[in-house]
């Protein structure tokens, strides 16, 4: 039978994937798969490493989806922390790429063919990031982007543990608080996740 | 470590910014502590949003069908090959009879219930070594019904989507068709990935039609869907 998801919830999604339904697992992928795979990029800088990492993330998905609890997390950020968390294991794994700056990689034409949702929604952290304070900011990409543990930064940053920790406290703190202020001078929030209601 | 310490480890958790050691720790602390558990939440939520601050290009679309034969591979696969016993006396007499009369045939059911997993089993493998060829090539089946793959050696797989069960008595059958001649490549009735039985060479055109059950020797008729390699 011909199955139509789209008017699934992600969660609800996560549910049949839960069931070992490969069909929603496609959908998952679909709605995520390209975001997933910009951040496994950023991290690895590496286009066939980033493949590994979304790979072995969404199949963390498939194995682990019955453990999803929807009321700890949205299944948009349970599914991108899986995939974070690859992507930050094998950079870990390969030093050399994070010897390199941690610049944006100059994308393969990605800005002419990015969804607008997608590009709103990059211009939108990316403005939050901006207005973090500058140390702050480094510690959060570092970590994020950069797979840096508070222990490495420390040593990389040349300050204290407690200084790191506290950096990265406060710029979580103020990134959430960015994010989630409404903004008057655009209207109506975007909906952070492609999902349709 | 001390509670306060280690309740100062949940942006670092978010961000996954621990050692291994200290992730555990962590952990541990995290099955135990409901505070954390909801800060944490609200950390990883504004953590995760930074996944969004970078440009975000197509991934290869050979990636999505990596996945879900991965996914289709590991799929738990529990055949029951005989009902639970409801009760002793029943099992003993129902044993007894099976010794009697019925054992010869049971045995070779099972052998030939373990021959079709195996089988299954087989044809994922073969499918999978297909579709992770990196040099593997990838068609549109036509009216989005999922992917021809072909890999190097002319080996080939349909990863099928939208294309539901065969109707009763039906089957589908796949073909090779080159210089206008059909050749029979399988049939399938609710395979969401298959392998085709013989190769595709460059330029075939594969196509899928709705046969009688058991399959035919030449299409009887229009093709549901098909792609040119």
């Amino acid at each position: 039978m011909p199955r139509d998801l789209a008017h699934l919830s992600d969660e609800a999604l996560v549910a049949l994937v839960a069931r070992s339904d490969e069909v929603a697992l496609g959908e998952l992928y679909d709605r995520f798969g390209r975001v997933a795979y910009g951040l496994a990029r950023r991290i690895l800088r590496d286009d066939a490493l980033a493949e590994d990492a979304v790979q072995e993330g969404f199949l963390a998905a498939w194995r682990g989806a019955a453990r999803f609890v929807p009321e700890r997390a949205k299944a948009s950020t349970w599914l991108l922390t899986l995939v974070h968390r690859r992507a930050v294991d094998l950079v870990r794994r390969e030093e050399r790429r994070r010897a390199e700056p941690l610049e944006e990689p100059t994308g393969a034409g990605a800005a002419t063919d990015e969804a607008v949702w997608l590009r709103f929604e990059r211009e939108r952290v990316q403005q939050a990031l901006g207005r973090l304070p500058d140390q702050q900011r480094e510690a959060i990409e570092l970590a994020y982007y950069g797979g840096f543990t508070q222990s490495e930064l420390a040593d990389r940053l040349g300050q204290p543990l407690g200084t790191i920790k506290s950096r990265m406290f406060s710029g979580l703190s103020r990134l959430r608080e960015l994010l989630t202020e409404p903004e008057a001078e655009r209207g109506d929030r975007w909906k952070p996740t492609p999902s349709t209601s | 470590m001390e509670a306060d310490a280690i309740h100062e480890l949940t942006p670092a958790y978010a961000l996954d910014a621990l050692d291994p050691r200290e992730e555990r720790e962590y952990e541990e602390h995290l099955a135990r502590c409901p505070r954390c558990r909801e800060e944490l939440a609200s950390f990883t939520e504004a953590a995760t949003s930074l996944a969004y601050g970078v440009e975000s290009p197509f991934p290869p679309p050979a990636l999505r069908d990596r996945i879900l034969v991965q996914a289709r591979a590991e799929r738990p696969n529990v055949v029951p090959l005989r009902p639970a016993w409801r009760s002793w006396p029943m099992a003993v007499a129902a044993m007894a009879a099976a010794v009697a009369i019925g054992l010869g045939i049971w045995a070779a059911s099972l052998s030939n219930s373990l021959d079709r997993q195996r089988s299954a089993r087989d044809q994922q493998d073969r499918i999978l070594s297909i579709v992770s060829d990196p040099a593997a090539r990838h068609f549109s089946l036509s009216g989005s019904h999922g992917t021809l793959v072909v890999s190097r050696t002319g080996a080939a797989a349909l990863l099928v989507s939208n294309l539901g069960h065969a109707p009763r008595g039906k089957t589908y059958e796949a073909w090779v068709i080159r210089n206008r001649s059909p050749r029979r490549a399988g049939i399938f009735s609710d395979a969401t990935s298959f392998r085709l039985t013989r190769p595709v060479p460059e330029g075939a055109v594969v196509a899928v039609t709705l046969e009688r059950r058991g399959g035919v020797d030449a299409p009887t008729g229009r093709p549901i869907t098909s792609a040119q390699a």
